[in-house]
């Protein structure tokens, strides 16, 4: 079902057209540059626990809501589309994850419709669920828990509506197990092959963190994850080109761009790549949704900012060279530093994240 | 070596005591008589036995020493594919109390233990030990193809042709390590070649 | 780290045996209660004459939609008076806190038979799970061990449900459930679920490992450990502050409450960043996060303050 064009024509004009591929024209608001969930709060980074509560952050601003929607929203999901399109793999369930599905389709559309009302509806009556997705110009009614009423299973249905990419993990043996998944706008790791793997598992290529005994410790704290009671952290790599779909399945044709990179380009094509990842417990399932929600900026946007324009060059130039490489900047990290250098005075940065 | 956590770490089988069953499978001469010196002391347990064997490098002497053991069967098969189609059906009519034993080349076990896995049997269920080649199974992540018996690293793909490296990562499900491309930033520029 | 909480009013409370009474709940304060997985249980705070009471009930079978919670509470001698508070003191209006629910007993989903095992009162969590594995269609047995009819509760309502698959066993005749007897031949991708008194459930486990049964096809019910423990009192030194840390609440709620902004993250003891040194104390330090290093714990001299506790009278932290 879809909804008249004039109601979406209503609400289109606040997102960006842009892409993700070919011309790249993916680019962000100063509004956009703002809110950018930095994720640096020191000159300095090295792997942590860094696992908060997820509470409501200032307004506006990446946290203010549980899933937060913004302007890259229509072309992010029109990528995630494409890539679905190409490589149905991207999007598995094993058949044991079905409730934990439909879990997760009752917690972003009643985030959804709770926080951004002008864009997205849900009316319940019992079991008949009416939803409302004006940006997309999509109307569905549908059973909740009839898997026959919707036109994919629950978890594609509602995150080919929903940005970031999102894996239910199913608890069991005192361990988690990743046996669900959409996954179109990952940091170089396949969703195919870590698919039924354990948190020890799929983290295995993961450098020093293991020997820091950061696995286990998060491990032992997410099984105690509590519904009502999310967590997050934040996660970064770099990426050349604003290309969301940095799969290694895609690896052997985007991998030559991390040689384009000169000190000419790099305020345009280098990108600092910024997962919020979100945990929840979901209730009817008992499974744990990990939400893997992709900012990307680039190098010139984020130096409008003096604080990270300092900071961010710092944390590349010492980043120790095991996480260098295994974040894969070795072939451009040099002419990076070298242009970033010039915003870098040397001035104490203040604590903290946001900007001064 | 890497150490990668996901990577298989295959032990010794042992006969467990109070398994109400025991079912093993295995391929190749020296796992065959390996498992033969395995369950010969344990004459008893012995009729609780069900053994498949692939005769992949036609060694029928090895295959008399288990079929000497007096096992309640003892099944030979001439190739992997045919020693894993019969594992299949037997998994299928197991029950619990069983325990299973695989004993054989990297690869076989690559395969044998995802079998396992998908029929829902859990991995403490299942014993393993390496006997014999060290190549290994490969999943292609470009193009999802299958490579049996990977001697060494980096190799082309014998579906699509990408130069592979074969990395430590390894999924149970899929039975397989993980190939990725290895001159995606460098074309053509390969790394000295490492066996397993 | 405690969930969330939710004020409820009882809306029906009946007796299920002479025994055993039934209670259902609906949220009072505006929300609605979530619905809860198969094998869940929530705590309830007991305001009883005496004291504050923290007790754990497993949930019976919820529905999708969530919205009511019902819990089934059998009349014992507890020592602390949990169950007859709940057998005498409460009724239809009741007001009080739950928790949110906490699964510690869950099914295993990637099972393809699941064998359900309760005795007497053992029975709500294992409702539960037949409710969920009936409504999604799985293979399961279920075997309820009973003194008589009378006294197996929701008897009647298990058998028109789930007929064939459900098994009694009446100890007043000396029935038992074995696990060789009742079980030979089950596939070899069963998983087994048991909940009664404690010396069932030990002889089911032993029974079944005995017959080569792995741990990890077996399950038994588990509670969350209540998060509070002995009062005690802390002294913040460089903030020339002491409290005391309630019995319900962490040594980090109470530093919070005097208004102390002590550094966190997590507050489940895995990040690291609550650990504050000890300058003294006079008894044990109890460690519950998993930072520390055994060499740390040890030490004594370093303490996480949003789980762990101190087993003694005074705790003096650098604070
Ligand atoms: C439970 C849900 C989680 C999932 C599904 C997940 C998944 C992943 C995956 C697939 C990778 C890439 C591994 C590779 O190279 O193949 C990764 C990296 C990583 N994960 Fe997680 N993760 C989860 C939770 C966590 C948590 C709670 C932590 C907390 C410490 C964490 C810390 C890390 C770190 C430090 C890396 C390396 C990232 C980098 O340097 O770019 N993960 N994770
Ligand atoms: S707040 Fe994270 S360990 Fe205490």
């Amino acid at each position: 079902m879809s909804l008249s064009t004039i109601e979406v024509d209503d609400v289109r004009h606040e997102f960006n057209s842009e892409t993700f591929r070919d011309d790249y024209t993916f680019s962000n608001s100063p509004e956009a540059i703002a809110r950018f969930p930095f994720p640096f709060d020191r000159d300095e980074y090295m792997y942590a626990v860094n696992i908060e509560q997820h509470m409501p952050g200032p307004p506006k601003s990446a946290t203010e809501f549980p899933i937060d929607i913004d302007e890259h929203y229509v072309a992010e999901m029109a990528d995630r589309a494409r890539v679905l399109k190409e490589d149905p793999l991207r999007c598995q369930s094993l058949p044991h994850m079905l409730m934990a599905e439909w879990d997760l389709l009752d917690l972003l559309m009643t985030s959804m419709a709770r926080d951004y009302p002008r864009w997205f509806s849900l009316e319940r009556d019992g079991r008949k669920w009416h939803w409302i997705n004006r940006p997309l110009g999509i109307e569905q009614r549908f059973v909740f828990g009839d898997p026959t009423t919707l036109p994919q299973g629950p978890m594609e249905y509602v995150t080919r509506q929903c940005q970031g990419d999102f894996c239910l993990l199913d608890q069991r043996d005192n361990n988690l197990w990743l046996d669900a998944g959409i996954v179109t706008s990952q940091a170089d790791w396949s969703l195919d092959f870590d698919l039924g793997m354990n948190f020890i598992e799929w983290h295995g290529p993961v450098p020093l963190a293991h020997n820091m005994n950061i696995f286990d410790r998060a491990l032992k704290f997410l099984m105690n994850l509590q519904q009502g009671r999310p967590v997050r952290r934040l996660n970064w790599t770099m990426t050349v080109n604003p290309r969301l779909d940095t799969s290694p399945e895609n690896y052997h044709r985007w991998g030559i761009d991390r040689t384009t990179v000169t000190p000419e380009n790099v305020g345009d094509k280098v990108h600092l790549r910024v997962e919020l990842q979100a945990l929840w417990r979901l209730p009817r399932s008992n499974a744990i949704v990990f939400s893997i929600r992709c900012y990307l900026i680039k190098m010139g946007e984020l130096v409008t900012q003096p604080k990270w324009a300092r900071r961010i060059h710092r944390v590349l130039r010492d980043l120790p060279p095991e996480l260098a490489e295994y974040k894969g900047l070795t072939n451009y990290r040099a002419a990076t530093l070298e242009w970033l250098s010039q915003y870098d005075d040397g001035a104490p940065t203040s604590p903290g994240f946001y900007p001064d | 070596m890497s150490d990668i956590k996901s990577r298989p770490i295959w032990g010794r089988i042992r006969p467990v005591a109070h398994a109400a069953r025991h079912f093993v499978c295995c391929e190749g001469s020296s796992a065959a008589r390996h498992v033969a010196e395995t369950f010969s002391p344990n004459a008893e347990a012995l009729k609780q036995v069900t053994i498949l064997y692939g005769n992949t490098d036609r060694n029928e002497e090895a295959g008399h020493t288990l079929d000497a053991l007096g096992a309640e069967a003892s099944l030979h098969y001439p190739t992997r594919q045919t020693l894993l189609i019969s594992f299949k059906a037997h998994l299928k009519r197991l029950h619990m109390g069983a325990q299973i034993y695989l004993c054989g080349p990297e690869a076989f076990l690559n395969e044998a233990t995802a079998i396992a896995e998908s029929h829902g049997v859990l991995k403490e269920a299942v014993q393993t030990e390496l006997c014999g080649a060290n190549a290994r199974r490969v999943q292609c992540v470009h193009c999802k193809g299958l490579i049996e018996n990977v001697a060494y690293t980096p190799i082309a793909c014998e579906h699509c042709g990408v130069n592979l490296m074969v990395r430590d990562h390894y999924s149970r499900r899929l039975g397989a390590f993980m190939g990725v491309c290895v001159d995606a930033e460098a074309p053509g520029d390969l790394p000295a070649r490492e066996s397993f | 780290m405690a969930g969330e909480s939710f004020l409820v009013r009882v809306t029906h409370a009946d007796p299920v045996t002479t025994s055993v009474k039934r209670l259902r709940m609906q949220a009072i304060d505006g929300k609605t209660l979530p619905p809860a997985s198969a094998g869940s249980h929530i705590i309830l705070t007991l305001k009883t004459p005496n004291r504050l009471l923290k007790n754990a009930y497993s949930l019976l079978p919820s529905s999708l939609d969530g919205g009511t919670y019902e819990v089934a509470v059998l009349r014992t001698e507890d020592s602390r008076g949990g169950s007859t508070f709940v057998h005498d003191a409460l009724s239809e209006g009741s007001e009080l806190t739950i928790s949110t629910p906490v699964n510690l007993f869950p099914i295993n989903r990637r099972a393809r038979h699941h064998v359900l095992v309760a005795g007497g009162i053992g029975i709500t969590p294992i409702a539960a799970m037949a409710e969920e594995l009936f409504r999604d269609n799985r293979s399961f047995e279920l075997h309820y061990c009973i003194r008589n009819e009378p006294n197996g509760a929701f008897l009647k309502d298990l058998q028109a449900r789930y007929g064939e698959r459900v098994h009694l066993y009446h100890s007043d005749i000396g029935e038992r459930f074995g696990v060789a007897k009742a079980l030979p031949q089950q596939r070899i991708d069963t998983h087994l679920y048991v909940c009664g008194p404690e010396g069932m459930i030990g002889a089911v486990l032993n029974d079944a490992s005995a017959l080569g049964w792995l741990q990890e096809n077996l399950h038994a019910e588990r509670f969350l450990s209540p998060g509070g423990g002995d009062p005690f009192d802390v002294v913040l030194r460089r903030s020339d502050i002491e409290v005391t840390v309630g019995e319900h609440e962490s040594l980090l709620e109470a530093i919070e409450r005097v208004g102390v902004d002590a550094p966190h993250l997590c507050r489940g003891g895995a990040c690291g960043q609550c650990r504050c040194s000890v300058v003294e104390k006079d008894g044990i330090i109890q460690h519950r996060d998993h930072y520390l290093t055994q060499e740390e714990r040890e030490a004594g001299d370093a303490i996480m303050t949003c789980v762990s506790r101190l087993k003694g009278q005074r705790l003096e932290l650098d604070l």
